[in-house]
Order: C-alpha cells, then sequence, then structure tokens
C-alpha cells in the first residue's frame, strides 16, 4: 500500500482531519483509485456541508462566501473554469487564468447560492453511483418545496489528482455547457478582454 | 370521448387535425441537430421574438405575477387553485397523447388522476389523487408524440407568448389545442373559461418558478442563449434524446 504518497497532495487543502480521513479511504481502496462508494460519499459530504450553510441562518454575504469555499473544495475549480472560458483560455497567461478562476470561483457562490431560500426544508438524497466513460457519475433527487422531486447527476473525476465534481445536471440542464453559454458572452460582451471579463465577473452574480 | 360530444362536431375536427398531422412530414426534411448541439438558422428572427417576450414578461406577467414582497400566503394560494385547476384541465389532452404513443399506462394513471381530483378534488381545486393515490401527473404533449413518431426536432423557434419551442414542438402546441378532448366537448363560454384557466395556470407556474425565470431573463449576459439552451437541454432530458455526457478532461479548450 503506498500510504504516503496521496494523502501528502490533500494535506493542504484538507487539514489534518481530512488526512486522517484519506488515510481511512486508503485503507479500503489500496491504489486510490476513484470508485462509486467514493464519489458518493464526496457528494453527500458536499451535499452536508451546503445544508449546514442554508441551516445556519447567517447573513447572505457570509453564505455566499461559505458556499464559494464549498465549491472550491469538492469542484475542480480548474477545470471548470478553463471549460467556461473555452478556446480563450489556450491564450491567457498563467496569471490570467489565475485571476479569472477566482473572480469565476466567486462569481459561482454568489449566483448559485443567491438560490439558497429555495433549499430551506428541501432535501437531496443520494440515490446511487456509477461510472460513466472515465469518470463517476453520482445520481440524486432534490425534493424542493412545492417542485415536483427532480433529478440532479454530478459527475466526479479524480483526474486532477484529487477526486472532485466538475459538472451538475439538474433535470437534463447541465451547469459546465450554461456557464461555458454565460462566460462566452459575458467575455464577447467585454470585447474578449481577459481582464475586463475578469472585472466583470468580481462584480457579477 | 366523441359519444360525450352533444353537437357530434368531432368528426368534422377529426379531418382538420389531418393538415396538422401531415405538417411534421414537411419538417422531417428540414436539417437536426445531432444531438447536444444547438440547430438555430432563424437566430435573428427569435432574437427579436425574444426581446418582444421579455419586455411583454417585465411589463405585464412578472407585475401580474408578483405580489411583491416574501409574504403572500393569500396570493399565493390563490394562484396554487387556479395551477391545480388549470393542471386538472390539461390532462384528458395528455391521456390522448399517452394514447397516440402507445404507452396506455402512462395515459390511464393521467386518465386516474383526471378522474379522481375531477370528483373528490372538487374539479381539480385540490389534489387528492396526488397525495393519496400516488397518481402524479405524467407530464406529456403532442410534441413528445410527434418524437415518438420518429418526426425529427427541427429548427430552434422562440414563439410569441409561448416562448422557446423548436419546430417539432411548435407543432405539437397547435395539434394540442385541436385535438384537446375538454375544448372539443366544452360549448362556447366554458371553452374560454378552459383556455382562461390553462393560461392562468401558465401563469402561476411562472409565480412560482419566478426566480428561476428572473435570473435567465434579467441576470445572464445573454438571456436568448441561456433560454435557448436550458429549453433544448431540458426538452432533451424529458424526451430521452440525451447526447453523450461532456468530460472536460478530454479538450477543457473545446469549442
Amino acid at each position: 500500500m503506498t500510504l504516503t504518497k496521496t494523502p501528502m497532495q490533500t494535506s493542504s487543502r484538507r487539514g489534518f482531519l481530512g488526512l486522517l480521513g484519506a488515510g481511512a479511504v486508503l485503507m479500503a481502496a489500496p491504489a486510490w483509485a476513484l470508485n462509486t462508494d467514493q464519489a458518493r460519499a464526496l457528494v453527500q459530504q458536499s451535499l452536508n456541508e451546503v445544508y449546514a450553510v442554508i441551516n445556519s441562518g447567517r447573513p447572505p454575504a457570509q453564505m455566499y462566501k461559505d458556499f464559494e469555499a464549498i465549491f472550491a473544495r469538492y469542484a475542480d475549480v480548474d477545470v471548470i473554469a478553463r471549460s467556461a472560458l473555452g478556446p480563450k483560455a489556450r491564450q491567457v497567461s498563467g496569471q490570467q487564468f489565475a485571476a479569472y478562476k477566482q473572480a469565476f470561483q466567486g462569481y459561482i457562490g454568489r449566483k448559485y447560492g443567491a438560490r439558497f431560500r429555495e433549499f430551506i426544508g428541501s432535501r437531496i438524497e443520494v440515490t446511487g453511483a456509477r461510472p460513466m466513460k472515465s469518470f463517476f457519475a453520482v445520481t440524486s433527487i432534490a425534493k424542493l418545496n412545492g417542485r415536483a422531486p427532480m433529478t440532479v447527476e454530478w459527475h466526479v473525476s479524480d483526474k486532477s489528482g484529487q477526486s472532485k465534481y466538475f459538472n451538475i445536471i439538474i433535470e437534463g440542464v447541465n451547469m459546465l455547457a450554461s456557464e461555458r453559454a454565460e462566460i462566452s458572452a459575458m467575455l464577447a460582451a467585454n470585447g474578449g478582454d481577459i481582464g475586463a471579463l475578469t472585472a466583470a465577473l468580481q462584480r457579477a452574480g | 370521448m366523441r359519444q360525450a360530444d352533444p353537437e357530434g362536431g368531432n368528426e368534422m375536427r377529426a379531418r382538420h387535425v389531418l393538415p396538422a398531422v401531415l405538417l411534421p412530414l414537411f419538417l422531417a426534411g428540414c436539417a437536426s441537430a445531432p444531438p447536444g448541439e444547438v440547430n438555430d438558422p432563424y437566430e435573428a428572427a427569435n432574437r427579436r421574438v425574444h426581446a418582444f417576450n421579455k419586455g411583454f414578461d417585465s411589463n405585464v406577467v412578472k407585475p401580474l405575477t408578483s405580489h411583491g414582497g416574501d409574504d403572500e400566503s393569500n396570493g399565493e394560494s390563490a394562484m396554487l387553485l387556479v395551477t391545480n385547476v388549470g393542471g386538472n384541465l390539461a390532462l384528458p389532452g395528455k391521456v390522448v397523447n399517452g394514447l397516440l404513443q402507445g404507452r396506455p399506462a402512462r395515459a390511464a394513471q393521467n386518465a386516474g388522476r383526471f378522474i379522481v381530483n375531477t370528483t373528490l378534488g372538487l374539479g381539480g381545486l385540490h389534489d387528492p389523487a396526488g397525495q393519496e393515490f400516488g397518481l402524479n401527473e405524467v407530464d406529456t404533449d403532442f410534441g413528445e408524440t410527434l418524437h415518438v413518431w420518429g418526426v425529427p426536432e427541427g429548427a430552434y423557434v422562440e414563439l410569441p407568448l409561448l416562448g422557446p419551442s423548436t419546430q417539432r414542438d411548435a407543432v405539437g402546441k397547435v395539434v394540442d389545442l385541436v385535438i384537446d378532448p375538454v375544448y372539443n366537448i366544452a360549448g362556447e363560454p366554458e371553452v374560454y373559461y378552459a383556455f382562461g384557466l390553462r393560461v392562468g395556470s401558465k401563469a402561476g407556474e411562472r409565480a412560482r418558478f419566478g426566480d428561476t425565470v428572473d435570473s435567465v431573463l434579467y441576470d445572464s449576459a445573454d438571456s436568448y442563449a441561456q433560454t435557448r439552451l436550458l429549453y433544448l437541454q431540458h426538452r432533451r432530458y424529458e424526451l430521452g434524446m440525451e447526447g453523450e455526457a461532456y468530460d472536460p478532461y478530454e479538450d477543457p479548450y473545446a469549442d
């Protein structure tokens, strides 16, 4: 068992407790290959944290910061931000991309966080997980007040070196595609300038 | 249903249906986008309609359906009743479509729901079918029937007042009006009440999903593109015609 190698990567982000958790997971899965149970656990854990924030009763602005932190912890922000930017991502410097990615992360936290009231008193049940292409699809059912149950699918991959989700599909509507359309429209509105797009993202959401 | 028609006018109506049913065959000639892609050759015209619809929403629909403030229990429950009755009146049309699609179980479920809610639910004001008998609505329409029959999606179109659609679904909407048993059976004034309730029911949905509609229409950099994307993805999902799952790790820079 290669207990030493992989937990080190996660330690900086998840801290000591996370390290312990990762170690425990490794005991069960020697090669740290992502499997359906782990993908499922990842989604469940991030949902628990989201609901803890929703039920915290903190001021909205603070909640958006918390959602952003959860998003950064459980989602592969790098690949999502890169994919949203599309071909333009090839033309920008590392520094420009880092600034854009940071702004994108905050924008996601505010944009999706602003909908938190719809989730008060709701619950999302993780119902299953299955391998798909090179990643895993975790399925869940969202039961929101006064709405028919909705199917929410999470796509989880370990391609970044850590197990993270990179797409959420709600009743067939996929977040990655939606953000690609949105970011490309914002980029066009800002004359194709990455700096201006970054500034617009800092204000948006 | 025919026996229930007091004027025996359904024979005539059935003949009117035919041209509408044949129309999709012409549409079948139109190129359809591969799954996951957008076929929008009428984008310029669609964008003009979108601007009109957005203006109509912000000036008429939104003021009518939002009562301002979060505490609006009275307005909301009245709206819910209209939504319920309108939704109930839509069921017979869904039964017909279920049968046309060769899905008798779904048709029976909608029929059972209609019978229970019309009687025990007092004309659809309440929903005992869903709450006590597990008879939930199986949503469908003639657009889906055309899909089941193999008619391709056609181009994306945004219709005035009715919103995002495709050529196939637009034809479906027209045919749905013609084949709906409620409109065929109801007499002169009732048919307008029924239609009014259905429109009210749509308005009720606008009120309930107000935040979602607002964020797409008013907070997007390009609300036309977002509306088009959301409609096509959701519609394809409903019809079970989704494309391949997208893998950004293969090529994160792809168009």
